[in-house]
């Protein structure tokens, strides 16, 4: 730790920074306070970036902890948030695989930790670009998961995460998930900003006394992650785990609204964002960067006149049921698109089967399309997402299925070799 | 109401109360916790096998069993002279092994 009188202040400033340095900078305004990693590409730049704040003096009261592997990260950071600190870390795929165990036990804990995941496929086949599949497989852990679809909206999600995760009526941790390389290593204007308006937008930081429900201190001393045996009350925890995740849906819409009040930038209703959908006969459900791109199809689609709109999904989890079933309620057909897999589910894409379970019993019989491209980093072009919604459209007129519909599910894009 | 009740904890080792009573899911704090206090597992003496039995003639009164004894169930009364505390001590065995002097025996309980 770096002993400096002299606080580094931060100034609102617009900088051309990584998806990744973007994730850094926001850990900085966060003020965070232990911040424990190991390198995994994409992930690394994150941490590199971090650990040279920290080194010039920028991060002030910062413990920067080097450990040998994720689990250890992650155990960690466990520890370091339990004695009642604010913390941060960063990883992607294999990493996250690694870390699994003591991913389940922060949650378990309730301790409010904020990690970035610059989401890589998994291997084998070997590969390190974006597919949202590692992220997806903590999808049950008790972290909310969130989707991050732009460089900017990587920091911003950051510091909302903090003011979500250690309201004292949440108090679970969080992941804040974005392609690898496809916005990891990309650069775009990114505004950071000033350090007094996002410590004003954040809570406190934990003093001495911690969070609420736990703390370390020897004068207090206490034992916690105690065994219940199977009489206990083991299964009134875990369902308070998964009744404060539903009640964090309110939670975060104020704190999106807030972030727009404080900060100018809009995240619709912090669950969900839509666009153009309100007369549009039938939209594409997307996350992370591709429904940045998919709003761009839907323009298109619209100049030459088709009644098209789109969906960008924020969070995984807590899953917006009731903003997934207005939507639903909106369009005839309905597509949703994965970049990620769930071997041997309904759909095989994760979100679709959510999706489909949450319109179950609904009243809404709007038809739903998965679909699945994109996976271990394979180019989505902004043309294939127009055809996609052509694709939808032809559906809705003809009742044509599109060509590679394999189980019901449509694989958009898959290789043919001559 | 729960968060009342747990802030209080925080600030205040002495506030504690000895024995938590919940009634159902709602009244729960976030995670389980455990304080520190004597028997919180139960009585404890209930899983003994052998039984430490101190020989107060040759004893030294060191206190190595005392320092050793990893349930603090061994305590120096007034006189300076150890005790057994036969209600929570499991029977480990490792004042028996620690005891410089050879002072404690460990005698199979008879089961009376």
């Amino acid at each position: 730790m770096i002993d400096s009188q002299d606080d580094f202040i931060q100034e609102r400033e617009t900088k051309i920074i990584k998806g990744n340095e973007a994730a850094a900078y926001a850990a900085k305004s966060a003020r965070v306070q232990v911040i424990s990693a190991y390198p995994i590409t994409p992930q690394t730049t994150v941490v590199e970036k971090l650990s040279e704040f920290v080194d010039n003096g920028e991060m002030p009261g910062t413990e920067y902890i080097k450990v040998e592997s994720e689990h250890s990260v992650m155990a960690s950071i466990v520890g370091a948030s339990t004695a009642g600190t604010r913390t941060f870390t960063a990883t992607s795929g294999q990493g996250l695989f690694y870390m699994y165990e003591m991913v389940h036990w922060a949650a378990g804990a309730r301790l409010p930790i904020v990690t970035t995941i610059a989401s890589r496929g998994p291997a084998p086949p070997w590969n390190i670009w974006a597919d949202f599949t590692d992220i997806i497989s903590c999808r049950d852990t008790g972290w909310m998961i969130s989707f991050a679809a732009n460089h900017q909206e990587i920091y911003d999600d950051i510091l909302m995460s903090y003011k979500i995760c250690e309201d004292y009526d949440i108090l679970l941790p969080k992941f804040v998930a974005y392609g690898g390389f496809t916005l990891s290593h990309t650069s775009k204007p990114v505004t950071i900003e000033d350090q007094e308006v996002v410590d004003n937008f954040l809570p406190p930081l934990p003093d001495e006394k911690g969070w609420p429900h736990i703390f370390l201190d020897p004068e207090r001393p206490m034992m916690h992650g105690n065994l219940i045996m199977p009489s206990g009350f083991y299964n009134e925890f875990r369902l308070k785990i998964h009744h404060t995740m539903l009640m964090a849906k309110d939670k975060i819409k104020k704190v999106t609204k807030e972030f727009e009040s404080t900060f100018g930038r809009h995240y619709g209703n912090g669950l969900i964002q839509e666009y153009r959908i309100n007369d549009a006969d039938v939209a594409i459900i997307n996350y992370g960067e591709l429904a940045m791109q998919m709003e761009q199809a839907v323009d298109d689609l619209r100049e030459e006149g088709y009644k098209v709109g789109s969906v960008k999904l924020r969070y995984l989890r807590p899953f917006p049921v009731e903003d997934i079933i207005n939507v639903a309620r909106k369009v005839k057909i309905l597509g949703v698109a994965d970049r990620a897999t769930a071997f041997g589910s309904p759909t095989g894409g994760p979100v679709s089967s959510e999706v489909k379970t949450a319109l179950y019993n609904s009243s809404v019989s709007t038809q739903v399309l998965p679909i699945i491209m994109g996976l271990g980093g394979r180019e989505v072009s902004l043309e294939q997402q127009k055809n996609q919604l052509k694709a939808l459209i032809k559906l809705k007129e003809t009742g044509e299925l599109p060509r590679d519909m394999i189980d019901g599910t449509f694989w958009d894009g898959l290789l043919e070799v001559e | 109401m729960n968060k009342v009740k747990w802030k209080n904890i925080c600030e205040a080792k002495d506030k504690r109360p000895e024995v938590q009573a919940y009634h159902n899911w709602k009244e729960l704090p976030p995670i389980p916790i455990s304080f520190p206090i004597k028997g919180s597992i139960g009585t404890t003496g209930d899983w003994r096998t052998f039984k430490p039995v101190l020989n107060r003639e040759t004893c030294t009164k060191c206190g190595i069993c005392w320092m050793y004894c990893p349930e603090g169930t061994i305590v120096r009364n007034e006189e300076g002279e150890f005790e057994v505390d036969y209600v929570y001590c499991k029977g480990c065995g490792i004042c028996a092994k620690e005891c410089p002097t050879k002072s404690i025996e460990m005698e199979r309980e008879s089961g009376e």
